[in-house]
């Protein structure tokens, strides 16, 4: 059933699939990290209503399904913009901003892990808003939660598949028409997962390390 | 305390004596309260406050815990907003600006301008973990004041020595004891230069053995003269030592103030002799 010859003769292939994939985590991960930061902080706002409308925002987007989302934003975009986006495109403004609202969490509980008493520091120092952000408050935040963004790297990694819904030749798609030519299922289905794990644990390997560093910051 | 406050008409809204040995700068006080009143939701905290802090005077405010006295100094630093009346900061409201000849409440750019004169050092330091010693000394200097690289480590360094930390500047607070952290703090709230300066019983979280060398360096300043302090404690002895008045407060209201051998030697109210009477 298994054959070895061929399985070597579609890797090739496999791997360079891949490419997209990678692709559309890595900026759809950007985007998740930069929006997410957005989002954290206007949820921190000392105006009622942005915080109100930030929440709302993050809370739809959060609890309907990114495949949804994914599909929405493919038709509709052009529909609204009058230009055509491509699919890649697209499927990363769907995970990034899906994730964000994830993102956004993991930031929210950093922050929330800073003493209060380094923002009034800040203030009594006359650091204003954004130089208190960016000098004191997250410096302290991020580090802590660089682990668990590392984790959501890998859960968005595993999540790419879903752009194949909207035509992103990706791994999975490439597997798919490689099991439409030849009618073998085993070897390039088997090779995806295979490829999925060993990435997987490669970057779990990675932020395993880094919550190591994390820990023994500051003990200079 | 009503009773008490009668005794004394003379520390409501009094302008008080400047720093010994030093002329009177300007007669416009550095700090003045004006029947300033504070709520935390239905609980008055602060009846109405009415106190003047001459250009480089230093109070000491002492009184039992509760009494009101960081509520007194957290609205100067602008932590907390008074729920009635005025805190001028050299002669202008800090918490109220000018608007078509209106006083409105205070945007954050006014806020912004009026605490570059006040400065605060808290009970718990509140260094910033993420920063060497001298970074914590620079940063604001650099990043609020503007100043260049060089500068700001000049007087970072200047302000170090002057706490006895020059040789600490490459390690983190967390390397640091009670007592350097403190110092590390009264440093940074001093490169800043401000015209007045709350202590908010900056003593009280350390071990006692580490007491003392704060307190040395809080003196050593005070005898520089120019700035104004608000010496919130309950070091008795360092109040007396230190400050050119005192004020004793009780139950968010001033209950007596005046210079510390007659606060000390001869209280008047029942309230400060049974407070006092503790610590003898
Ligand atoms: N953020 C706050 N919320 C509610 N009550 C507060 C708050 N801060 C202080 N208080 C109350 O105000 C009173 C005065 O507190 P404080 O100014 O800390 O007194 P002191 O520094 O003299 O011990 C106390 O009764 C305290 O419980
Ligand atoms: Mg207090």
């Amino acid at each position: 059933m298994w054959d070895w010859s061929y399985a070597a003769s579609i890797l090739p292939r496999l791997l360079s699939a891949l490419q997209a994939t990678f692709i559309a985590t890595a900026w759809g991960f950007a985007l998740a990290c930069t929006l997410g930061l957005v989002l954290a902080v206007l949820s921190r706002s000392r105006f009622v209503l942005v915080r109100l409308t930030v929440d709302g925002i993050s809370e739809f987007i959060r609890r309907t399904p990114l495949l949804v989302q994914i599909f929405f934003l493919f038709y509709s975009i052009p529909l609204l913009t009058g230009i055509s986006v491509p699919a890649l495109t697209t499927g990363i403004i769907g995970l990034g901003l899906h994730y964000s609202t994830y993102m956004s969490q993991v930031y929210r509980s950093g922050i929330e892990g800073i003493d209060n008493g380094q923002w009034e520091a800040a203030k009594a120092l006359n650091f204003t808003p954004v130089r208190t952000w960016s000098a004191i408050i997250l410096p302290q935040a991020i580090p802590p939660i660089l682990p668990i963004m590392g984790n959501y790297l890998i859960v968005m990694f595993k999540e790419t598949p879903l752009l194949a819904a909207i035509t992103v030749v990706e791994l999975l798609t490439t597997a798919k028409n490689i099991n439409a030519r030849d009618w073998r299922p085993f070897e390039p289905y088997t090779i995806v997962g295979v490829l999925f794990l060993v990435i997987s644990l490669i970057v779990a390997f990675l932020v395993g390390w880094l919550e190591n560093r994390m820990k023994q910051r500051y003990t200079r | 305390m009503d009773t008490a406050t009668k005794e004394e008409p003379a520390f409501t809204g009094s302008v008080s004596k400047p720093h010994q040995g030093k002329p009177a700068a300007s007669a416009v006080p550095v700090v003045s309260y004006r029947d300033v009143k504070k709520s935390y939701g239905d609980l008055e905290v602060l009846h109405g406050i009415d106190l003047d802090i001459a250009a480089g005077e230093k109070v000491a405010l002492i009184g039992p815990s509760g009494s009101g006295k960081t509520t007194l100094g957290r609205m100067l630093m602008t932590l907390e907003e008074p729920t009635s009346g005025v805190i001028e900061v050299e002669g202008e409201p800090l918490w109220q600006m000018e608007r078509n000849g209106k006083l409105v409440r205070a945007n954050e750019h006014h806020l912004h301008r009026m605490r570059s004169k006040i400065g605060m050092v808290f009970q718990h330091f509140n260094l910033f973990p993420h920063m060497k010693v001298l970074r914590n000394v620079t940063e604001a200097p650099r990043k609020v004041l503007g100043l260049d690289k060089e500068e700001a480590h000049d007087r970072a360094v200047e302000m170090l020595r002057k706490v006895g930390l020059e040789d600490k500047l490459d390690v983190y607070p967390s390397k640091l004891s009670g007592g350097q952290k403190q110092r590390v703090a009264i440093a940074r709230a001093l490169v800043m230069r401000p015209k007045i300066m709350v202590f908010d019983e900056v003593t009280s979280a350390l071990d006692p053995e580490l007491v003392g060398e704060v307190l040395a360096v809080i003196k050593e300043i005070a005898e520089e003269g120019e700035m104004a302090m608000m010496l919130i404690t309950h070091e008795m002895d360092f109040a007396r030592d230190v400050a050119d008045r005192v004020i004793f407060g009780a139950d968010g209201r001033i209950v007596e103030s005046g210079p510390p051998q007659e606060l000390f030697g001869q209280p008047k109210s029942d309230r400060l002799k049974s407070f006092l009477s503790r610590f003898v």
